[in-house]
């Protein structure tokens, strides 16, 4: 987490102004000043962090957004754009001297084509009400965030979202064909087309995943797939999780790509279990479950072979769903063990590191360690098929001195994570929240052409200012960058 | 940084100093495509070889110079594939030559793209600067990704030195079916089995005849065929046939007249040029031999929604890939600046301005 990020007090007159000046082309519902009403928005799904912004803008039109970029250009004020703030690493924390640009109210889904299979929607529409919409023409859309009823596709886009099928249907940069918006001068820009490729560079890549910096998004078309005709669920148990972690790799060996696979150890399964009743074996030390989709002569062979691998991997247990709701069932624990974190805790923190499979059982261990050197507990949750590591550190907020072996438990295993060979954030974004760490996952050159990258776009550093991506200064100043060959990073800096 | 990539910053750096243009170039096999190589050559060969393989872990990453064929021949050992089917066009080519021209083959509409199996990269900037952006997992969101704005760059940005891949298992069986149908009701098809599910792998049509490529499970081809109909062609030559596609080498894309490459949404209707096509993609990488002017191909493309680049032969200093907009002009500009301030990688082989 770090600490907060310096952010400019409420200067009244400045206020007046901006708010004045958007007053010109937007009704007065559609920008906020007053506290009572900028307040709920002082925060996104990270809470730790929280900044009343100056002004609150609630476009409602592409023509609105692009008035709003230019006068905030013109006037030079920063622009935090934010979709429904249910982001976990503070992408759209407010800033204290800007304006807020709540996407809200771009809820139409614009178009739909069944035969092209694609869907140009706009981007506060909750990701899972796509799949809903289209859903009476044997679609959906694949990537499924576990906030999916209330993230917008808007975000998803920002953050490059993943989800528990990632394995098999990709991310967000898989499954979005075209993006348009503004650049922070107001320019209109269309990246990505409907066709299945564009001319000249990836700006679609680029954009996806760029946490907000590079562009506001007023449309998104996304790719949809056919509806898998049937999918059936493994559950397995295991003595360890390191076995669990080899069962894991053997089925990939075996050449079997599943639409989800995903592990949860007992401290997870046992506060989920208390609180949905998925029915999982509380005597393993791990549970996996290996879902397989698509037509119902592919799943039954799948299972066999699953199965079969599992066996042979050491499982002491597997059972297969037997019906729709039983794999709704065996999902349910999975899906909630967010939720079941807070009924066993008062609070609860979730790192996102993601790591090669082979170093499980080490990061495991590592974690296990730090549990007892900060005296917190630590269950895990595990997109096992991507390596993607969602450990929850069990704290109370109201204790300072928990929340900060907090943080410190957090940064050490994110920068494990990175040791590893993996990175500090597989599908929630660096934000605000592990900006710190970027400075050990890239070099200075690195962070320099993530910098020139954005200048490209906004050559001012108006939008969304002070995420993502960390000034070199702000490197030296935390004092734990990566080190290439002999040579101290940053040695144009000053060190004390 | 070890010893060959440091003589190539080196080679960089001193020609970014003395402003001197370099051509980066792996095998060679794709110099048709693009602008007209220019520049000193800098070949990236001597920068080879697979640097790490871990079939349970689905990623592979090896060195720009390791040839393409090497690099598939240990996949396929291990039961794997590039899932993209890149096309090699020679026996030389590289796989840094693949990841920066970008191209994919026949699996591409069913299992992505190139850049969509791209992971991680290790370039050398206009600079000389050793950079390394995404690495080896499956979901890494730190920084802009970089690695994917690389894939198909034509080497304007860096010297991608070594790249890391998502790869896939190759499917237990393939077959192929066969069926006599016009262009628009082959485009309709097409895309009306893409949106059931079906193990539709790839699809070909030419000259009243689709071909379509079923990958899975026994069962489920079996399956599958029993419902689509059709004609199944044996499945060694059919598996011959689809690698001609993807290399085209099959009689269409003989001759002297320029080759265009139109991509477009797949669905769209047959475009309104009376020349022989091929079509790839369930409708959406549409294959044209025409030596009509490139105003009236690009026109088409783009009243049909996609764009049109000129692939092979004609005139390229007129420019091969469709003109931007002006304000991502603009950006283009300003992103090869970011990497490559003195303008010396490839110039001119994306756009003639840079």
């Amino acid at each position: 987490m770090g600490e907060a990020l310096s952010l400019t007090k409420i200067d009244a007159e400045r206020q007046r102004t901006v708010a004045q000046a958007l007053r010109t082309f937007l009704p007065a519902r559609a920008v906020l000043w007053q506290e009572e009403d900028t307040r709920p928005y002082e925060c996104d799904g990270l809470t730790a962090y929280r900044k009343v912004p100056m002004v609150v803008a609630l476009p409602e039109t592409e023509e609105q957004v692009q008035r709003i970029l230019r006068s905030c250009h013109a006037m030079e004020v920063p622009v935090v754009p934010r979709g429904a703030g249910t982001g976990l690493s503070g992408g759209a924390l407010p800033r204290g001297d800007g304006v807020l640009l709540a996407m809200a109210k771009f809820m139409r889904v614009l178009r739909i084509d069944p035969l092209a299979r694609v869907a140009v929607v706009q981007p506060g529409v909750p990701n899972g009400a796509i799949s809903d919409v289209v859903s009476p023409f044997g679609l959906y859309y694949a990537p499924d965030p576990s906030s999916q009823i209330a993230c917008s596709i808007g975000g998803n886009v920002a953050e490059n979202s993943g989800g528990v099928h990632c394995l098999k249907y990709g991310l967000t940069v898989h499954n979005v064909l075209r993006v348009r918006g503004f650049t922070i001068d107001g320019e209109p820009v269309s990246f990505g087309s409907e066709a299945l490729d564009a001319p000249g560079y990836d700006l679609l890549a680029l954009a996806i995943g760029s946490e907000g910096m590079l562009a506001v998004i007023t449309e998104v078309t996304v790719k949809l797939l056919p509806k898998p005709q049937t999918a059936r669920v493994v559950m397995a148990s295991f003595d360890d999780v390191e076995t669990a972690g080899q069962a894991v790799a053997a089925i990939i060996a075996a050449g079997i790509l599943p639409a989800g696979l995903e592990m949860m150890d007992r401290p997870a399964t046992q506060a989920v279990e208390e609180f949905v009743h998925a029915g999982y074996d509380l005597e393993a030390a791990a549970i996996l479950l290996c879902e397989s989709d698509g037509t119902p002569e592919e799943v039954e062979d799948e299972i066999a072979r699953v199965r079969a691998v599992l066996a042979s991997a050491g499982a002491t247990r597997t059972s297969v769903s037997r019906d729709e709701a039983e794999r709704l069932r065996f999902w349910s624990g999975r899906k909630a063990a967010f939720p079941a974190m807070g009924r066993i805790s008062p609070d609860y923190y979730c790192m996102d590191g993601t790591i090669p499979r082979k170093r499980l059982g080490e990061v495991l261990n590592f974690i296990g360690d730090m549990e007892r050197k900060y005296g917190l507990r630590c269950p895990n949750v595990f997109h096992a098929g991507d390596g993607n590591l969602h450990p929850l550190i069990l704290f109370d907020a109201a204790s300072a001195d928990e929340l900060r072996r907090t943080e410190r438990f957090a940064a050490e295993v994110l920068e494990k994570c990175v040791a590893v060979g993996g990175t500090i954030t597989g599908e929630h974004g660096v934000g605000v929240e592990k900006i710190d760490q970027m400075c050990v996952q890239f070099s200075a050159a690195e962070l320099e052409t993530f910098h020139a990258l954005k200048r490209a776009f906004d050559p001012q550093g108006l939008l969304n200012p002070g995420k993502a991506v960390p000034t070199l200064r702000r490197c030296a100043e935390f004092g734990r960058m990566r080190v290439h060959g002999a040579q101290l990073p940053h040695p144009e800096l000053p060190r004390f | 940084m070890d010893a060959a990539i440091a003589a190539l910053a080196e080679r960089i750096r001193a020609a970014a100093e003395s402003r001197q243009a370099l051509c980066i170039r792996g095998g060679g096999s794709k110099d048709f495509y693009g602008g007209e190589p220019r520049g000193e050559l800098l070949d990236a060969r001597g920068y080879a070889g697979i640097v790490s393989y871990e079939p349970s872990e689905l990623v592979v990453t090896a060195r720009a110079g390791t040839p393409l064929a090497e690099l598939e021949a240990v996949l396929a050992d291990n039961g794997q594939m590039l899932a993209f089917e890149p096309p090699h066009f020679s026996p030389g080519a590289t796989l840094g030559g693949c990841v920066a021209a970008g191209l994919s083959g026949p699996r591409r509409a069913a299992a992505g793209a190139l850049r969509d199996f791209v992971l991680g990269a290790r370039v050398l900037d206009g600079r000389g600067r050793w950079l390394a952006f995404g690495g080896e997992v499956m979901k890494n969101v730190a920084g802009y990704d970089v690695s994917r704005l690389l894939a198909g760059s034509l080497g304007t940005l860096g010297l991608i030195a070594q790249v890391s891949l998502k790869v896939l298992p190759r499917p237990q069986r393939e077959i192929t079916l066969a069926f006599e149908m016009p262009e628009a009701r082959a485009l309709e098809t097409t895309n009306r089995w893409a949106g059931l599910p079906l193990p539709i792998s790839a699809t070909a049509w030419h000259d009243g005849r689709l071909s379509v490529r079923l990958s899975g499970a026994e069962s489920a081809l079996r399956a599958a065929a029993e419902k689509l109909g059709g004609e199944a062609a044996a499945s060694e030559a059919a598996a011959r046939d689809w690698t001609a596609i993807r290399e085209q080498t099959v009689p269409f894309f003989a001759g002297e007249a320029p080759l265009w490459r139109v991509s477009l949404p797949s669905n769209a209707k047959p475009l309104a040029l009376p020349e022989a096509q091929l079509i790839e993609w369930g409708g959406a990488l549409r294959w044209l031999k025409s030596g009509a002017d490139a105003a009236t191909v690009r026109g088409a493309a783009a009243q049909a929604g996609g764009h049109a680049t000129l692939f092979r032969g004609g005139d390229r200093a007129a420019g091969v890939f469709a003109p931007l907009a002006p304000a991502l002009a603009r950006l283009h500009r300003e992103i090869k600046a970011a990497f490559d301030p003195a303008g010396i990688l490839n110039p001119g082989r994306l756009y003639r301005e840079f």
